[in-house]
């Protein structure tokens, strides 16, 4: 927890490329198990928001806070660590690994954070049940709908008990229908295990499934950056 | 929402009594506003008296008299007329926040938080309505669908809005 009773903090960060200066003095904090939308048109920064918070790459100047610790002083090998065995990621196209099967891109994330081979894939299983796609268990993800493939990228995500999920337009890709079913399932699931998720969106209907949501434009976060205390 | 074509349409799926008309008007298009018994019998003495409907014989039993009703051509006529003549576009766009924007331009207020406290309180009733949907039956779900896309259909008019702003109060500057 830091401070100020968040889980995860961005203080005043900007951010540039090349040129581009895509975060501009963002800040914004999430509670422990709250589920927070971050909003904006594109190219507002809200993606390059999401990516510094989750410690993909540090800002240029500012802080981000987890868990009491400066993430962004953290090097690559750290905030690689922290990635794999502390953040869980959703993406719009799943990137899962389309060669492996669906229960190896579940099990892999596992048996990379030390859990057993065979413990890993009775997870996949479980996780695969649950979803409704235990009979898709041995196909190469390549072969998947777009909604299967982000439901089996959000098992994956899950399966190693994140603190913090973050999803960039898991939806996306997806017509309405399979959206809202993903949606739905991200966040049940997410709520379940008290996981803390930021979502980035460009989607209003995607957003409503938060707790909370934030507005990014130019670069800063224009609205409501501070979550109601609990 | 035409009272008397819904029933008029419950009525074409199968003749009826009044009360199971109400339960099933109830069931699927009151949203929390049942029709009174009253409203019911009326509105089927209406269209008998205009030839949409017919009335059966009463029936013999305890309480009041009961009659079962059934659609005549005319009123099927009516009813495939009405499902089959897209309802006229609602102005979504409310006028209201349209002249808040502009007036607020005019007097040097600023538009960009109106519209961003205006932006929180739609996506606050899109997040009720998504609640809404998570708990609900499928009836629910469909009706919160389509009052999540007219919100969402507003907040695209906001965020739009909201990137004119500066070309809209040049525009607004001179009086």
């Amino acid at each position: 927890m830091n401070t100020d009773g968040s889980l995860i903090e961005a203080r005043d960060i900007t951010k540039s490329f090349g040129q581009t200066q895509a975060l501009r003095g963002a800040s914004v904090a999430v509670r422990q198990g709250e589920i927070l939308a971050i909003m904006g048109p594109s190219g507002s920064g809200k993606s390059t928001l999401l990516h510094c918070m989750a410690g993909i790459f540090p800002p240029d100047s500012g802080e981000v806070w987890f868990d009491g610790q400066r993430l962004d002083t953290f090097n690559e090998a750290e905030r690689t660590r922290l990635r794999r065995t502390t953040f869980g990621f959703v993406f719009q196209f799943g990137q899962l690994v389309p060669e492996l099967t669906t229960a190896d891109n579940i099990a892999l994330p596992l048996i990379l954070n030390r859990t057993g081979r065979k413990a890993a894939y009775a997870q996949a299983g479980q996780w695969l049940d649950r979803l409704g796609l235990g009979d898709k268990a041995a196909r190469r993800t390549g072969e998947l709908s777009g909604g299967e493939a982000q439901r089996v990228a959000i098992a994956r995500a899950l399966a190693i008990r994140p603190r913090v999920l973050f999803a960039d337009e898991p939806t996306g890709a997806l017509d309405s229908l399979t959206g809202e079913k993903v949606m739905r399932l991200l966040t049940g699931l997410a709520r379940e295990q008290g996981t803390t998720v930021v979502l980035v969106t460009h989607d209003a209907g995607v957003a409503a499934y938060a707790d909370r949501d934030v507005m990014v434009r130019d670069g800063r976060v224009t609205t409501d950056a501070r979550p109601v205390r609990a | 929402m035409s009272v008397p074509l819904t029933l008029l349409g419950l009525l074409e799926r199968q003749p009826s009594h009044g009360y199971d008309l109400k339960r099933d008007y109830d069931t699927f298009f009151a949203r929390g506003k049942p029709l009174s018994f009253g409203q019911v019998y009326t509105t089927l003495a209406r269209l008998a008296r205009d030839g949409k409907a017919i009335a059966g014989a009463p029936e013999p039993g305890d309480g009041p008299e009961r009659k079962r009703y059934a659609i005549t051509e005319a009123g099927a006529a009516d009813v495939e007329q009405w499902l089959s003549q897209p309802t006229a576009p609602e102005p979504h766009l409310q006028p209201e926040l349209f002249a808040k924007v502009v007036l607020a331009l005019m007097l040097g207020r600023p538009a960009d938080r109106y519209l961003d406290a205006q932006r929180a309180a739609h996506v606050r009733r899109m997040r009720e309505l998504t609640r809404l949907k998570e708990a609900g039956s499928l009836v629910d779900t469909m009706l919160a669908d389509y009052g999540l896309y007219h919100l969402e259909a507003d907040l695209r008019w906001m965020d739009l809005t909201w990137a004119r702003l500066k070309e809209l109060r040049e525009m607004v500057a001179t009086p």
